[in-house]
């Protein structure tokens, strides 16, 4: 047999048809919901008179509009009536099919990308999909997984299927490990930023290396999570001993003696060593530092000892222009250094970075100092009810309190603004979410993106600085 | 989902890269619980000059005049023509339906966001691939001329402007569901037989896949 990727693997395993037009039909293992991009496939089945293929297979948590105070109020909480109707709605939607949900209040509620892995809902070697592009955080598990539209999530809910066709296989290496205060968000960004936003369209990634297999399971996910920002849908890791442990025990993860038959065949979830790449990009990790974005796409970064780029360095036109407009949202002029760039308001959370590791490696920058007066919001926001328990437990919220910021409810907040965490006009962000565009944290606002560690370090410096040398 | 077969209209030029789909529809109106009605929000920070909200009339909104969508006779056009990776970041589908509702039948450019794509065909928008020398051409007609009406046929897979016709590729299946729109979820439930197997199989081969997802916590 010929030698296969990991992608491979996963689609081969997964493929119920290949159909007369070339596209094949790919069977869906888990299926995740929120309350933005279901409520019209929902209406769709309720009107074509169908019902859902398999509920056992589906999860639903609101996550994308929730407030992030007031928790214990449930749907009183909510500020914003039409915000508090969509929730509505997706509780009375699994009610009628029978979807299962982690509600307002179920501690087990949170971002789903977050609550997915933290469950054990999601197992390597799975297909998981969702109505949200960084679905492709699930990959770190080995799991084949990707963001889909709402007209998919309607098929998915009656076929338990897709259709689609197969991307090519990239590889990502990472050769070496980290440096001190480098981190996985950081690598993503180097990638974006040496690619591109379109560098990995059509492609599957697929990350390795020793300094991949050095990495921790959520750090993992950090990275899988902006294969979208690098253009492509899927981001995998292949299983491991990482994988193993962090899946072992958790509530739906395999228990008693089927986990030895699931650990036996999870052994074969990873590339063939000499299986073929159409692409493949070489990273040295100590080429990596601490990464900070410029303007207004996640590939406008640069290292944190670098200057907003002068207009003469673009490729071509077209680059040129975007950098030009981009300098005028962001209120950067060309060959200004980053480092020193002073910020309004600070943002933990994200399904990027919005677990446990990254909380603590923002309250270890935190712990014993205070955010800069001239901070008017910095905001933590865990990534799940379980994940704030955690933190709560570990005392990290009286860090963070302590120095300053506000410790919330879990939810995406203000990584895409739905709710009441945003920016205004002009404000700039510290942010350790997956995008920057222009609007994207409230309109007119300025979005830099960067890790825990090194958000937590501009809340006390009250500006972009180097968190290796607070 | 409307069949596509012949398209003639007006070019709107986006001369930009990296268009997401926070830019084609702001988050604020992801609060809907249809897919209708997202027209009139179609690159809502850029059109309007205030803030809007789901619920703000919009003839109380305050138009950005040079923006192309209000400028005659783009505002009529249903052909966007852009620059590489239209459409790329959040999978919301609502973006697709602010392009549809708008008017929007085609779009143009040298690539996409993968799952943008996905949704245009979803929706019976034709998303075309063109090399960029084609969007080049393209471009500097449309500064040339103001107006460019173009002119596809889905079945030939051809762009033509006056007398310039070029091909563009098409993925076979696309090509069908444009031309007939078909029900989607009612062609793979034809295969119900198909997917039941594929169950069994994997069922017996994985059972811990198919646990249930409703568990109450220990």
């Amino acid at each position: 047999m010929t030698a296969r990727t990991l992608y491979d693997k996963l689609w081969d395993s997964h493929c119920v048809a290949e159909l007369p037009d070339g596209s094949s039909l790919l069977y869906i293992d888990l299926h995740l919901l929120h309350e933005v991009t279901s409520p019209q496939a929902f209406s769709n089945l309720r009107r074509a008179g169908r019902k859902p293929w398999r509920v056992d297979a589906a999860l639903a948590t609101p996550d994308h509009n929730v407030p992030t105070v007031l928790r214990e109020l449930g749907l009183g909480g909510f500020d914003d009536p039409i915000a508090r109707r969509q929730v509505d709605v997706l509780e009375r939607n699994c009610h009628e099919f029978g979807v299962p949900l982690f509600p307002l209040g179920d501690v087990r509620q949170g971002i789903v990308h977050v609550v997915g892995p933290e469950q054990g809902l999601t197992l390597p070697g799975m297909t998981v999909v969702c109505g949200d592009s960084h679905t492709a955080t699930h990959g770190a598990l080995a799991a084949l997984a990707y963001g889909i539209g709402s007209s998919e999530v309607e098929h998915v809910l009656a076929t338990q299927t897709l259709r689609g066709r197969k991307s090519k296989n990239m590889a990502v290496v990472v050769d070496g490990v980290l440096g001190e205060g480098v981190v996985a968000k950081d690598l993503a960004l180097h990638l974006i930023g040496r690619i591109g936003t379109a560098g990995a369209s059509g492609h599957a990634i697929e990350f390795r290396g020793d300094g991949i297999g050095a990495l921790s399971m959520e750090a993992r996910m950090t990275l899988c999570n902006m294969s979208i920002e690098a253009g492509a849908r899927v981001g995998l890791v292949a299983y491991d001993r990482v994988t193993q442990a962090y899946v072992k025990d958790r509530p739906f993860a395999p228990a008693g003696p089927q986990w030895a038959g699931a650990v036996r065949h999870w052994q074969d979830l990873h590339s063939d060593h000499d299986a073929h790449f159409d692409r493949i990009v070489g990273i040295r990790a100590e080429d990596v530092a601490p990464c900070v974005s410029w303007g207004t796409s996640p590939e406008m970064v640069v290292p944190i000892s670098g200057a907003v780029p002068q207009l003469h360095e673009a490729r071509d036109d077209v680059q040129r222009g975007d950098w030009s407009r981009a300098m005028a949202y962001m209120g950067l002029e060309a060959g200004r250094p980053i480092h020193g760039t002073p910020i309004d308001k600070v943002f933990v959370g994200s399904c990027t970075n919005a677990r446990i590791e990254d909380l603590r490696a923002a309250a270890r920058v935190l712990r014993g100092r205070r955010i800069d007066p001239r901070i008017k919001l910095a905001l933590v926001v865990p990534g799940s009810g379980l994940v704030a328990l955690q933190a709560e437990h570990e005392g990290l919220d009286e860090v963070f309190t302590a120095a300053g910021f506000e410790w919330r409810a879990p939810g995406c907040s203000m990584c895409l603004g739905m709710n009441a965490d945003r920016l205004e006009p002009g404000e700039r962000c510290a942010s350790t979410s997956n995008r920057n565009f222009e609007g994207r944290q409230g309109r007119g606002g300025r979005t830099h993106l960067m890790s825990p560690a090194m958000a937590a370090a501009a809340a006390v410096a009250g500006a972009i600085v180097d968190v290796r040398e607070l | 989902m409307q069949p596509l077969s012949r398209h003639r209209g007006i070019v709107i030029p986006f001369d930009r890269a990296n268009i997401d789909t926070d830019m084609l529809l702001p988050k604020q109106y992801l609060k809907s619980l249809d897919a209708y009605g997202f027209g009139d929000f179609l690159f809502d920070d850029e059109r309007y000059l205030d803030h809007g909200e789901i619920d703000t009339p919009v003839a109380n909104r305050r138009i950005n005049p040079g923006f192309v969508l209000n400028r005659a006779p783009y505002r009529h056009g249903t052909v966007v023509l852009a620059q590489a990776n239209f459409g790329c970041g959040s999978s919301r589908e609502h973006a697709v339906w602010a392009l549809r509702d708008f008017g929007v039948r085609v779009l143009v450019a040298p690539s996409y966001g993968d799952i943008f794509r996905d949704n245009c065909f979803n929706n019976g928008l034709l998303a075309i691939v063109v090399e960029q020398p084609v969007v080049d051409r393209l471009f500097q007609l449309v500064r040339s001329r103001n107006v460019v009406e173009v002119d596809v046929d889905v079945a030939a897979g051809t762009l033509a402007v006056a007398d310039e016709t070029w091909k563009f590729m098409l993925e076979e299946g696309r090509r069908q569901n444009l031309l007939e729109g078909l029900d989607q979820v009612g062609e793979t439930l034809m295969l119900a037989d198909r997917i039941r197997c594929y169950e069994q199989r994997r069922r017996a081969a994985e059972p811990w896949v198919f646990r249930h997802t409703r568990q109450d916590p220990d």
